[in-house]
């Protein structure tokens, strides 16, 4: 594929939207927030007392070449404000959000931005056609809470551009926060947003991974890997480890944490290993009361989850996709580092490995009777 | 622990190659000459001061590994380098060892071969005995670490401490999370230079099996080790760091609850067997080597 036929392909996407009806300007005060990138979200708060706002916010599009495992797979990625997943937007109900979104003239593809949060002309993909070298900017009205994602559609190339890293998440925060399911407020100390991407790195006839040049030259073995709906990879926030090691998360016992988990394209199943999900929004939508005490929640397709828990034990928790094989294999694993005081109420190893010893059961000797 | 820089110092290492060819070699010494493709290293006797693999405890605590002092009293003859794709190539031609299709796939075959399981290694090392008439094996974890003087590293980072488990814990995670991400490419022979001993690409990109099965011990107040359990199932692997493997394992990985960094890639570096069982000819290799015959050996990559 061309350039050139891409982007006379979207100038013709572009003629066929009709103008929509404009309402009036909406009379709100302004504010402007700078984006962070993942795992971290700009300063928001949970709860306001402050009456709607136009939220405004500003994503640069970036493509470009990253490495996405340890043995140095590179990776031809388009990226919303050069992070996977794109950061995410906080907003309350009621609030509109304001996105300037600007391909610059270093790219080659057209873009735009499908809002799953958003309402009318494909989640504003339709208005939202920038090629490089323009800029666009959507306004939108948050009428609904939860985490929803968003997503790049052009014309003919959606699910490459999604697989390729055009990802992100939009929270949409009750005007007076989260609640449990009896209407208790819930708070979080920290939170922490997780995008899952799963990718198709093509393969020479070795069995090694290629690399391209540039995007269009790697459309084609691209999407012959994405149809047969095998990924080589299955990353959190960009690539293998991208949340691991030195750049695992951090929390201390005691504390409360909102972990957001985003998956624009497959169904995923995050699970936090040695803990729970104390209040889990699975479908993410803050009108829905949450389940409480789970295990492992699903996440479909083209959606987000938000699950709060809080930690009761220090230690290394690792944070999955529990399709193992995607975690270990392929990828999707996260570690949280939690520091404080352990509880041997909880958990304690009564004896350490060692020779098994016939007629013993746990820390009883044999012979004696528990009164 | 290292071993002590003096016991270096005081080691001569004698390093055999060859300017013969299998022709000259035969026409040297016909009948009673080893013929090994691949050059060897005589460290001679010496102490080597290290902590040996396995998990202690002391009292049902985990603790450290005790530090031993193992006195060797006869020279280490090992390969100066790590077997190549080539040679296990022809293993596999003699039908003695399994093809392998994975980690290293696309190098040359003048590279180390990688993606070697502990049961591959062992076919490779009888196939090597039959082929030569010397017997080769792989290297116990001590005769490794013995034999790669400054390059051993036999800590396996902080030990989880009796008082604060958890807090330990963490600091371990930080430690193997601050190790060097290693590029298991694998690099043309000597590419990570040689030891004090002559050997080349000790603790490189490619870890080495050992002989050693893992072991859960008891320390008793004396200090003295009661082994309590023995898998030989897991033996020990050597190279940046210690690392235990499944013996069927060939391409080592981490993720899911499993932190820190494991081996780039599993490889192979025999060991040859001189204290006479094979007719003597380890011990004669010793002895030319001693004397300083060239051409004994050749390195046929």
């Amino acid at each position: 594929m061309t350039r050139r036929s891409v982007l006379m392909g979207a100038a013709i996407a572009a003629l066929l939207v009709a103008v929509p009806a404009l309402a009036a300007e909406p009379d709100l005060p302004r504010k402007s927030i700078e984006l962070v990138a993942p795992p971290f979200v700009h300063p928001h708060e949970q709860a306001t007392k402050e009456g709607p706002k136009i939220v405004q916010f500003k994503m640069t599009i970036s493509e470009k070449e990253v490495v996405i495992d340890d043995a140095g797979t590179k990776f031809q990625s388009m990226t919303y404000n050069g992070s996977m997943p794109g950061p995410m937007m906080v907003v309350h109900e009621g609030d509109y959000v304001e996105l300037t979104l600007v391909n610059p003239a270093t790219n080659t593809m057209p873009h735009n931005i499908d809002f799953h949060a958003a309402t009318g002309a494909l989640g504003g993909g339709a208005l939202t056609n920038v090629n490089p070298g323009e800029q666009v900017v959507l306004r939108w009205k948050a009428t609904r809470s939860g985490v929803f994602v968003y997503h790049c559609a052009p014309q003919g190339m959606i699910p490459w551009h999604v697989v390729s890293g055009m990802s992100g998440t939009v929270m949409v925060l009750p005007r007076d926060g989260l609640k449990d399911r009896d209407g208790k407020p819930l708070r979080y100390d920290r939170i922490y947003y997780v995008g899952e991407h799963d990718l198709y790195v093509p393969r020479d006839q070795d069995g090694k991974y290629k690399s391209y040049p540039s995007l269009a030259e790697s459309y084609s073995d691209t999407l012959e890997v994405m149809r047969k709906l095998t990924p080589t990879h299955v990353v959190f926030n960009g690539r293998v480890g991208a949340l691991t090691g030195k750049n695992a998360l951090t929390a201390k016992v005691g504390e409360t944490v909102l972990i957001v988990h985003s998956q624009a394209n497959r169904d995923t199943r995050p699970h936090l290993i040695g803990g729970h999900g104390d209040h889990v929004w699975e479908t993410g939508k803050f009108a829905n009361p949450p389940e409480k005490n789970l295990e492992t929640w699903f996440v479909r397709g083209g959606s987000a989850a938000a699950a709060l828990y809080t930690f009761l034990q220090p230690g290394v928790y690792a944070y999955v996709n529990h399709n193992l094989i995607e975690a270990a294999e392929l990828g999707a694993t996260a570690h949280v580092k939690v520091d404080g005081e352990w509880s041997d109420d909880l958990m304690k190893q009564v004896s350490p490995p060692g020779p098994i010893v016939p007629g013993k059961v746990g820390a009883i000797e044999t012979g004696t009777v528990a009164k | 622990m290292r071993l002590a820089t003096e016991i270096g110092m005081a080691l001569a290492a004698a390093v055999v190659t060859a300017a013969a060819t299998v022709v000259g070699m035969a026409w040297l010494e016909p009948a009673t000459t080893p013929v090994l493709p691949h050059t060897v290293v005589a460290v001679a006797p010496g102490e080597v001061h290290y902590r040996p693999a396995g998990d202690y405890t002391v009292a049902g605590r985990p603790a450290a590994a005790p530090l031993r002092t193992v006195r060797r009293d006869r020279p280490l003859v090992i390969m100066t380098r790590q077997v190549t794709r080539a040679e296990y190539a022809a293993c596999v031609s003699a039908s003695a060892c399994p093809a392998i299709a994975g980690a290293g796939a696309g190098a040359t075959p003048d590279r180390p071969m990688v993606g070697v399981s502990f049961r591959d290694a062992v076919a490779y090392a009888e196939w090597m005995t039959r082929t030569t008439g010397v017997v080769h094996r792989l290297p116990t974890d001590d005769e490794w670490v013995f034999a790669a003087a400054e390059k051993a590293d036999t800590e396996a980072g902080p030990l989880i401490a009796v008082d604060d488990p958890i807090r330990a814990w963490l600091a371990r995670y930080e430690a193997e999370s601050s190790r060097a991400v290693v590029d298991p490419a694998p690099q043309p022979v000597g590419a990570f230079g040689a030891n004090s001993r002559g050997l080349v690409d000790m603790a490189g990109n490619v870890w080495e099996w050992t002989t050693t099965c893992f072991e859960r011990s008891a320390l008793k107040p004396s200090g003295e080790a009661q082994p309590l359990t023995t898998n030989c199932g897991v033996r020990v692997v050597q190279g940046q760091h210690r690392s235990y493997m499944t013996d069927f394992i060939r391409d080592p990985k981490a993720g899911g609850c499993a932190a820190g960094l494991p081996p780039a890639n599993l490889g192979i570096r025999l060991v040859v067997e001189t204290d006479g069982g094979d007719g003597g000819f380890g011990l004669r290799l010793l002895d030319r080597m001693a004397r300083g015959v060239q051409g004994l050996l050749f390195d046929g990559s």
